[in-house]
């Protein structure tokens, strides 16, 4: 195969993988403070694409046309709307499931997905149509042989690497990051260190789903169009990275989305049989992985759990 | 929670006072008012098309409402199938159960309209198709209470594959999505291309709803075609063309029926959408045998969205259907026998003429170019004139 395409496929999956691997740092994060599966990540994604998109029409209409000014503006309430939003799911509606069984932390967290999703399309202004949504991003490419290198694609997947980079150093760097991972081990011991649980709990929340809100951003300005729909089958490929990369474990989400994007990538490129048929190929390795290491790829140290 | 039986009490009470009182209602207008059903899109991706059809189908209602010699007073039931084929087996069995709707008007999108076809014939419920263009919902079946009143995609695609080759297209690479819509459009039109001396370099099967196209792209990219066919809906050729830029993939972009819709034009930034080319059965509504009425009428009716392309269609056939109940009654099984009877039957899209199948036979397909944002007529535009030119066959 020519090397252009080789680089150009290998592209592809690094975009797809940055977003994915964003995707399923929330849900790690969720699962390693509060052992809850959070299955309204996604949606809660596509809701804040819509908050920054909304932000984008507020900003076309009041005149301010500066594509990086705009930009700063859709991230800035995209992020900060949905680190709201999540801090909020987390407050009203899972702390108080605490003491609960977990099924129904996971049940209620489905049905908000749902309840979003169409909400998002019955309500918002022509929902149930995709929007195009802006290229606030130069469009400039170089091309050599058959690859094209896009500028947009690159500023993407290095902000998106650096948002994962940073939130590494948040984690294990900062006084909250400790006191997230102090929770993370022991909740009970936390507590008696004088850490402010449920501040540690909302704020965890925040930052997985402004994360989150980031990967919706990126996907809107790659393919320059969103729809209501786009929350689903992102929440199940960044649930299935987490899974797959080590529930609980950061490094674990990374590794996973990029698998699951290099597995996208093989199934169309390389596999003799049709295209179509790719989701179905990276989903049946994701089984496969799992039945081979049940705890996922980097578990979680045992010592955590006990 | 404690359930207080009392308050509980009262409103069912309540809902049954309430119920009572609209049955009352509804059973007083009922003399005289005969029920037609429309299904279509009303919601999701290619919603714009589904009301299109339906304020074209309310149009053919209201106009003959207003006729003094109608014998009978006309209503449309009005459900939405989602352009999903579960959701439409769903509304079609709620419609085809409803015995005062005497014959609906049904179904844009090939997948659902495969799959209701057995409600239809099942409850015995006159189905008029109005969008839907695979060749199987007619031809796959003996079902007299199926008729469509626009062409196939077999018409369709002979004309793509005979217009796209005279203008020296030689390789083609198809995309198409894995719904019954797109898989036949790809078996039609690669069996028409390669009729015509053509190559179809590469086939690839994507899922309706596909956000990510930049792997099968790279591969289009490899093979290097004159033109890059989307066999699919708006939606999906949206986000093809837009990728097709992305990986700066130089070819001609050709649709199919599906994309002719301005959506295609919201969806798309810039001038990504000029130089596509589609085709489309029938043709523009100014064209039309009725066209002029027809657009007068509706701009008149004050409609809050244009009929798009299949807006005469839901028209011709909401027309046909209430012909059909002036001629023979309110009667299902009558009206089953009067549409096998349709012959030189004058619509707004030219005569209408049934084969045995239900079929209309008259196929007149016309080919579209998007130019400064709009769907053109080819021999209008520019592009024919030769002041535009698509990109070039290699």
């Amino acid at each position: 195969m020519d090397l252009g395409l080789i680089a150009q496929y290998l592209a592809n999956g690094i975009l797809l993988g940055t977003m994915y691997a964003l995707v399923a740092v929330g849900f790690t994060l969720f699962f390693g403070v509060l052992d809850v599966i959070k299955f309204s990540h996604g949606d809660v994604l596509m809701l804040g694409t819509f908050i920054g998109f909304t932000a984008w029409l507020g900003l076309e209409a009041v005149g301010i046309l500066k594509p990086w000014i705009q930009l700063l503006g859709v991230l800035l309430c995209s992020l900060a709307g949905t680190a709201l939003i999540g801090a909020a799911i987390a407050k009203w509606l899972i702390l108080p499931l605490k003491k609960a069984p977990q099924l129904n932390t996971l049940l209620i967290t489905l049905m908000l997905g749902t309840a979003i999703r169409e909400a998002v399309r019955l309500f918002y202004p022509n929902g149930s149509n995709p929007k195009a949504f802006p290229a606030l991003l130069p469009n400039s490419s170089i091309e050599i042989g058959n690859f094209a290198l896009r500028a947009d694609s690159v500023i993407l997947v290095v902000s998106g690497l650096a948002l994962i980079g940073l939130l590494n150093l948040v984690i294990n760097r900062t006084r909250l990051g400790l006191a997230i991972r102090a929770v993370a081990q022991d909740e009970e011991t936390a507590r008696t260190m004088g850490i402010n649980y449920t501040l540690v709990v909302l704020a965890t929340f925040a930052i997985g789903s402004g994360v989150a809100a980031f990967a919706g951003i990126m996907n809107g300005l790659y393919y320059n169009e969103i729809n209501f729909g786009m929350g689903l089958i992102l929440g199940l490929i960044g649930f299935s990275a987490a899974i797959i990369g080590g529930l609980g474990n950061l490094y674990g989400a990374i590794l996973g989305g990029f698998l699951f994007a290099g597995l996208q990538v093989i199934g169309a490129a390389l596999l003799p049989f049709a295209s179509a048929y790719k989701d179905v190929f990276a989903f049946s390795v994701v089984i496969a992985l799992m039945a081979w290491k049940p705890t996922g790829l980097i578990p979680e140290r045992s010592s955590d759990r006990v | 929670m404690k359930f207080n039986t009392e308050n509980g009490l009262r409103r069912i009470v309540l809902s049954l006072g309430v119920s009572a009182g609209l049955l009352i209602a509804t059973g007083a207008q009922a003399k005289d008012t005969v029920e037609l059903g429309f299904i279509g899109p009303l919601t999701g991706g290619v919603s714009s098309v589904g009301l299109g059809g339906r304020n074209s189908a309310e149009l053919a209602v209201k106009l003959r409402n207003a006729d003094p010699d109608s014998k009978y007073h006309y209503e449309l039931v009005v459900l939405d199938d989602e352009c999903k084929p579960n959701v439409g087996v769903q509304v079609a069995t709620k419609m085809a159960t409803d015995r005062k709707v005497v014959a609906t008007i049904a179904h844009y999108c090939s997948s659902v309209a495969m799959g209701t076809v057995d409600v239809y014939h099942r409850f015995g419920l006159p189905a008029t198709v109005w969008g839907a263009v695979l060749p199987d919902i007619t031809y796959g079946n003996d079902y007299a209470e199926i008729t469509r009143v626009n062409g196939t995609m077999i018409n369709q695609n002979e004309t793509a594959a005979q217009f796209m080759t005279e203008l020296g297209y030689k390789t083609f690479a198809i995309i198409h999505d894995t719904t019954d819509y797109g898989k036949g459009h790809n078996k039609y039109l690669s069996q028409f291309l390669t009729q015509n001396g053509a190559e179809v370099v590469g086939t690839f099967g994507v899922t309706s709803d596909q956000q990510d196209f930049t792997a099968e792209l790279t591969q289009v990219k490899s093979l290097n075609p004159d033109v890059v066919v989307y066999a699919g809906l708006t939606p999906g050729g949206v986000r093809v063309r837009q990728q097709m830029k992305k990986l700066g993939i130089e070819a001609v972009f050709e649709g199919v029926s599906g994309i002719k819709s301005d959506v295609f034009f919201e969806g798309l930034s810039g001038d990504l959408a000029e130089g596509a080319v589609t085709f489309l059965e029938g043709a523009p509504a100014e064209k039309l045998p009725g066209g002029a009425y027809f657009l007068k009428e509706y701009a008149a009716a004050d409609f809050d969205s244009p009929p798009e392309a299949y807006g005469p269609f839901a028209f011709a056939a909401t027309d046909l259907l209430i012909d059909a109940v002036e001629a023979s009654g309110p009667d299902r099984k009558a009206i089953v026998k009067y549409m096998s009877t349709v012959k030189e039957h004058d619509s707004i899209t030219g005569p209408i003429t049934f084969d045995n199948h239900g079929q209309n036979t008259v196929a007149r397909i016309t080919a579209y170019v998007a130019q400064g944002g709009k769907w053109v007529v080819w021999e209008d535009s520019d592009y024919a004139k030769g002041t535009l030119s698509l990109a070039a066959p290699k």
